[in-house]
């Protein structure tokens, strides 16, 4: 074993503390705006139209078949020419990777959303609207008491779930020479040599975020589960 | 878009570039061959062993996918490639003695391997934990041991239970193969980006690997259902599809 210095961790905490925030603040963006995009793909597949849902299951298969750094580096080069495009500017805008990264996760998460949403609107029983019709209920009464409550209640432990699994897929942006958290800790392990450190230091953070986080969930789901 | 690009010569000058992307799919099929076989191994018997009345042997189980699962795939790959010969020596004179991309293959099969297993094995213990328990007690009655009513009984229901969620789980690490790029190894999906830096043919080169990575997904998910279909036990599971 060669000599370790988890000095480095503490000489350059600040630095890489700012990777992590930024880990954090997109994976928080691209949750809120997963879920919302999410929620009216959900809407759109299961609406009786058949032409909308049949685009907006295309657009959840296909973001569900690639790999997501394909994703990532695909909205890397598309969003400058897509953005003059839409804007009219005479040259494309130079938005970055960073900032290219929110549009990327919130559009690629809202395929998983949207199929958690769908999942949990069909786990009510069909017959459960129809009784809520029968009694005079309007569509949206019947939404608001009846499904959506229970749907909630389904699917919160996966859509938590996913969030933690969002929460590991945005260290891929690193690849793109973003400073989140592991991209900020490569940084500094290439500028000290201290690889084996900082990447020993970033592993365990994650294991112990995401060991608490899914400990959380599953509290929260034995709390919420629906006695039956 | 032009599709002539694919017939030029890559910049080296020995190969055109649909070449270069069928020499970086090789390695993609290859590391996901290899890491399924390890995956599906392990992931079987570390699911097993989950569902054991042995506490202490639960608990190895329960951390085994508690550690693969709660780290991104990324570390991962940093930490089998960067720290773990730093941290052995012997690793390190083993590695060094290794041509570099026979390294970067090796640690993407090992690293794959064991990442998806902590998946494979969360799949095996629900199918177990699906089975009725009184199946297992009649195979204890009939004077089969525990042994024998996991290989012949238990499991054998199980893995039929779980063939779907098996099937995403291999199309996820068919698709998680192109996060090898990260160590270097020339798989498809670096092979994509050294063309479309070289080039300049960024939307060819994308638009291919695209194409070529939703086959394989497809190709994965026929030849799963194709299984799902040929060891359906009748009247059980499935059947009513």
């Amino acid at each position: 074993m060669s000599e370790l210095d988890f000095d480095v961790v503490w000489r350059t905490w600040p630095y890489v503390l700012g990777g992590l925030q930024y880990t954090v603040q997109l994976t928080v963006v691209a949750t809120l705006g997963g879920l919302v995009l999410g929620t009216l793909l959900a809407m759109v597949r299961l609406s009786s139209n058949p032409l909308w849902s049949a685009i907006a299951a295309g657009y959840v298969n296909f973001m569900r078949a690639v790999p997501l750094l394909l994703v990532i580096f695909w909205f890397y080069f598309l969003m400058p020419v897509i953005l003059q495009w839409a804007t009219g500017a005479e040259r494309p805008p130079a938005i970055g990777a960073q900032n290219s990264a929110y549009i990327t996760f919130v559009l690629f998460e809202a395929a998983f959303f949207c199929e958690i949403m769908r999942a949990g609107i069909q786990s009510i029983a069909r017959g459960q609207p129809q009784a809520a019709m029968a009694l005079g209920m309007t569509y949206s009464q019947t939404m608001r008491f009846v499904v959506l409550p229970q749907a909630l209640r389904n699917m919160l432990p996966v859509l938590l779930t996913q969030t933690i699994i969002l929460f590991q897929d945005v260290s891929l942006v690193s690849l793109l020479n973003v400073t989140d958290f592991v991209g900020a800790a490569g940084k500094i392990a290439q500028r000290d040599s201290r690889v084996v450190e900082m990447y020993l230091f970033v592993a365990l953070i994650y294991f112990l975020m995401c060991t608490g986080l899914s400990r959380t969930v599953r509290v929260l789901q034995a709390r919420l589960a629906i006695p039956r | 878009m032009n599709p002539e690009i694919f017939f030029e010569l890559a910049v080296d000058g020995e190969a055109p570039w649909w070449r270069m992307l069928a020499d970086g799919l090789q390695f993609t099929l290859g590391v996901a061959g290899w890491a399924w076989l390890i995956a599906m191994g392990l992931g079987s018997v570390v699911g097993t062993v989950r569902t054991l009345p042995q506490r202490w042997l639960v608990l190895c189980g329960d951390a085994w996918v508690e550690l693969f699962r709660n780290i991104p795939l990324i570390v991962q790959f940093f930490v089998w490639y960067f720290v773990l010969p730093g941290l052995f020596l012997p690793v390190k004179v083993w590695v060094t003695a290794l041509d570099p991309t026979q390294h970067q293959f090796i640690t993407a099969i090992l690293c794959l391997g064991l990442f998806t297993s902590a998946r494979i094995a969360e799949q095996v213990k629900a199918g177990l934990l699906a089975l009725p328990k009184e199946q297992h007690l009649a195979a204890l009655a009939l004077g089969l041991t525990t042994w024998q009513s996991y290989r012949y009984v238990r499991l054998p229901m199980a893995f039929r239970l779980i063939i779907a969620p098996l099937t995403s789980d291999t199309m996820s690490l068919i698709k998680n193969t192109s996060v090898a790029y990260s160590i270097g190894l020339t798989e498809l999906f670096f092979r994509t980006r050294e063309m479309g830096e070289l080039t300049f043919r960024y939307f060819e080169a994308f638009a291919a690997a695209t194409v070529v990575y939703i086959l394989i997904s497809l190709l994965a998910n026929r030849a799963m259902a194709f299984v799902e279909a040929r060891v359906r036990v009748p009247g059980y599971i499935g059947t009513s599809r």
